[in-house]
């Protein structure tokens, strides 16, 4: 049988159900096709016409008392749906990864200062307004200023002065050139809201809200009146917040719910063998780290953090911590989900020789504390002892230090009480919003305290000259440079990238690729997925 | 004043003295509790300015004594406060009272206590006495091994096995029990069926257990001799001679059962997704609110202490001891 026989035959046993995804997939790997393209070829396996109509239940794994539909406020994952499923911002990533306008029909930029969005016209709001440059000024201020209390305020202190310039044409001023900033206005917090009422839960999206049960449930019936073409199938929408992941399980097998997130790895080879149960996994940008500080002795030493980074064994963490779903990582933040990930540095793999080599130059002695607790993620104390033990086939001593899980990030992470500890970061859509979330100098969690040496210096010029940086090429040089510098002389270990692992029924359909930027297909599952 | 009125109005005065004690005891092992509100809720972002700030905000920089005080004399007027979350690190002041937090998840939790309750204590009691009647035959020692069985196993265990058999293998039953506010009352008896059941086969054993052996107890008083030898049926002696006198053990089990209804079944809430008021203390402890977590502990302080009353109300009510004193 030729490879080209044998891939046709595994996509129509994909197709009716004889292999899941992931054996499809590993399929296509074996004949030599690429991840990327053996991952879309799948999805053509399974992409069928989007049908419309049905009641479409998901059971969230996050969700609290707390929250609200005020999008300044959203922190977790049923916010961030319920958020994407009602509200409509400037531009989304899409789910194959491209960021398009959505309320923003076109934006431009000739300097990378002043943007120029320009809005699609006719768009109403849930309350029968139309939408208008006044109401995205009104959205954008609403997280802006002095008073401002909202989490995305941090985000839009780059933004000088905004104005609108006629009814369908908002210009901003930024501080300094930004060439990322139309990704940033698709950020889940900056949802445009109509003017005078942020905090009711009217926006332009595919669904309007019927019953928002804070930590409880949030029920949505489709928009009539929905912009968007081709998106939104489903005719009444429920999530619900189900934060026990045995009775989130329970409830899909037994028809319940039709769709999940964040699976449990431990129970995940029962989950699989049920008929009726599909399960996703989509390698985004969050990853576990175990930053070292380098104001805190020894982690200082060049060669001491070099002999560390080659004492790890990355694939056995990805398959003991992760039971194999995630990715092995290369000492910086940046994933294959990124636009600019540079595939061109070589893996760092295990080493004893290196490691023994680089920790004999530093000419340290005596054993390393490492903490860890599992408040850092599932799993940190088991990943933190595999970790000592690979260092000790290369005579590095390392002395593991459970911490409480209560106060953990206040008193061991980021903490000089501490040189190094086990962290996790959530990851940022951009390569920009990551580094300045945790490696440029100028940000408070920077949490290896990366700034004194050479290698951080040019770190931190590059980041800045990448920002005002509109030539794709060249940004993606000088990227690839930056994560070359983090990956060497950088503070932090990053030997993992977690998966998202999700699951659905069935009878849930999609389109042949899903958006890794969040978990359920960029946390825009609600309005790309449809009743089979 | 008649001596049963002024016993009950004794007994109602022990109770407002007794939550007096675990309100200071609530207040003071929450101070002991480890972590603070202010660095949990700013997770991250914790600083020493950023929390000082926050402590200031919420008083939590005031004497405890003080605190102590405000809140006692808040909740006297029905004022259980402000809960801590909602002003988040983000600072938008998007509190909710704890009355509201509190109160529909109250009501999902008594309706669901009341459900069980419905079935479970005339299930007991009907037991109990059936078993004392033919007490050592095989219909009591399979009685008395189901229950036990069913008591010895943990809960979410007793929830597992009923999921995987009333709604997984035979979809009798939605393995979900989210009810909301608007959900009709036959949707919500269907719904909460399954952690009904649950608590109702996990209680039954402590109070059918307790009616046989109060009764069985009282059989070997002169007085049943004497029934007996009047001619009295088993059953008769039973219904008529040994129950009146065996109420005061079994409302006092039943009082216990019924508050543990209440206070105690967070895991089945949270096995079978049931929004009640044990899952919103537990988030509440989680994230250190305080005031959510001083009002639900009062609530269940207070359910114990009113269930206590009634069963010593019943216990005299019953009792002609109690009831004729010398």
């Amino acid at each position: 049988m030729s490879k080209l026989e044998y891939r046709a035959i595994q996509g129509l046993k994909y197709k009716s159900g004889q292999i899941d995804r992931r054996t499809f997939v590993r399929s296509l790997l074996a004949t030599g096709v690429a991840l990327p393209s053996a991952l879309s070829l799948a999805g053509q396996a399974a992409a069928a016409t989007p049908k419309s109509g049905g009641l479409f239940r998901m059971g969230v794994g996050h969700g609290s008392t707390t929250d609200t539909l005020d999008s300044a406020t959203s922190e977790n994952h049923f916010t961030l749906i319920n958020g994407y499923t009602f509200g409509n911002h400037l531009t989304e990533v899409n789910n194959d990864g491209q960021l398009v306008g959505e309320l923003a029909e076109s934006y431009e930029s000739d300097d990378g200062q002043k943007w120029i969005f320009n809005l699609r016209q006719g768009v109403e709001f849930h309350n029968g307004k139309t939408m208008t440059s006044e109401d995205v000024v009104a959205s954008f201020n609403h997280h802006m200023g002095e008073d401002s209390t909202s989490a995305a305020k941090g985000l839009l202190t780059a933004v000088e002065s905004l104005k609108a310039d006629g009814k369908n044409r908002v210009i901003f001023d930024l501080k300094s050139p930004n060439a990322d900033f139309p990704f940033i206005v698709s950020d889940y917090h900056i949802s445009i809201r109509p003017a005078g009422d942020m905090a009711s839960g009217i926006g332009t999206g595919g669904y309007i809200v019927q019953n928002f049960e804070p930590g409880v449930k949030s029920v949505l019936k489709r928009n009539p009146n929905y912009w968007k073409e081709g998106r939104a199938h489903f005719d009444e929408v429920q999530l619900i917040s189900i934060v026990d992941p045995t009775a989130r399980q329970t409830a899909l097998m037994n028809g319940d719910i039709d769709a999940m997130d964040r699976v449990d790895l431990k129970t995940i080879n029962l989950f699989k063998r049920n008929p009726n149960v599909n399960i996703m996994e989509v390698t985004g940008t969050a990853h576990y780290t175990f930053p070292m500080r380098l104001n805190v002795d020894p982690f200082g030493d060049y060669d001491l953090r070099m002999a560390l980074k080659h004492s790890i064994k990355r694939q056995e963490l990805v398959d003991k911590v992760l039971l194999g779903y995630g990715a092995v990582g290369n000492d910086h933040p940046i994933s294959t989900a990124n636009r600019y990930h540079n595939s061109d540095l070589p893996q760092r793999e295990f080493d004893a020789d290196k490691a023994a080599f680089h920790y004999k130059k530093s000419g340290h002695s005596g054993k390393i504390p490492l903490s860890a607790a599992d408040s850092a993620f599932a799993g940190a104390v088991d990943a933190a002892q595999l970790i000592a033990n690979s260092a000790s086939e290369a005579g590095i001593e390392i002395e593991v230090v459970r911490e409480p899980n209560d106060g953990y990030w206040s008193n061991v992470w980021n903490n000089d009480a501490k040189g190094w500890c086990a962290c996790y970061w959530g990851g940022r859509p951009t390569e920009d919003w990551m580094f300045s979330a945790a490696y440029t100098n100028d940000t408070e969690w920077n949490d290896t305290n990366w700034k004194g040496t050479d290698g951080s210096k040019k770190f931190n010029a590059l980041v800045i000259e990448a920002r005002a940086e509109l030539d794709d090429t060249k940004r993606r040089e000088i990227y690839y440079e930056c994560q070359s510098l983090i990956s060497d002389d950088g503070g932090s270990i990053v030997p993992l990238f977690n998966s998202y692992v999700s699951a659905n029924s069935k009878s849930i359909a999609m389109d042949d690729q899903v958006a890794a930027n969040w978990d359920s297909d960029g946390a825009k599952c609600v309005e790309r997925w449809w009743f089979a | 004043m008649h001596p049963v009125i002024k016993t009950v109005l004794g007994r109602l005065a022990m109770g407002i003295a007794t939550l007096f004690v675990v309100s200071i005891i609530i207040f003071s092992s929450i101070e002991y509790l480890p972590g603070d509100f202010a660095k949990n809720i700013l997770g991250q972002a914790a600083t020493e300015e950023t929390t000082a700030a926050f402590r200031r905000e919420l008083g939590l920089d005031q004497p405890a004594v003080l605190r102590y005080g405000q809140w006692v004399a808040a909740v006297v007027q029905g004022d259980l406060g402000t809960s801590f979350s909602g002003r988040n690190a983000s600072g938008v002041d998007r509190s909710r009272q704890v009355v509201d937090l509190i109160a529909p998840r109250l009501r999902n939790t008594l309706f669901l206590a009341s459900l069980a309750a419905v079935v479970a204590v005339p299930l007991s009691l009907l037991l109990g006495i059936s078993t004392a009647l033919y007490r050592n035959s095989v219909y009591d020692r399979s009685v008395n091994m189901t229950t036990l069985t069913t008591i010895s196993f943990p809960e979410f265990f007793v929830a597992y096995i009923l999921i995987l058999f009333l709604a997984s293998l035979y979809p009798v039953f939605p393995s979900l029990a989210n009810v909301d506010a608007e959900t009709p009352l036959g949707e919500r008896f269907y719904r909460a069926a399954l952690p009904a059941l649950t608590l109702t086969l996990v209680i039954v054993a402590h109070m059918m257990r307790m009616t046989r052996a109060a009764i069985i107890n009282l059989l070997a008083s002169p007085y049943i001799q004497m029934a007996r030898l009047s001619g009295a049926s088993p059953t008769e002696v039973i219904l008529k001679h040994a129950l009146p006198n065996a109420w005061a053990p079994i409302a006092t089990v039943i009082a216990f059962n019924l508050a543990y209804l209440v206070v105690g079944v967070v895991v089945v809430e949270v096995v079978f997704v049931y929004p009640g008021i044990g899952q919103l203390m537990v988030d509440a402890v989680a994230s250190r609110d305080i005031p959510v977590v001083q009002g639900c502990a009062l609530i269940f302080a207070m359910t114990y202490i009113i269930l206590n009353l009634i069963a010593d109300i019943i216990g005299i009510l019953t009792n002609p001891r109690l009831l004729h004193p010398k």
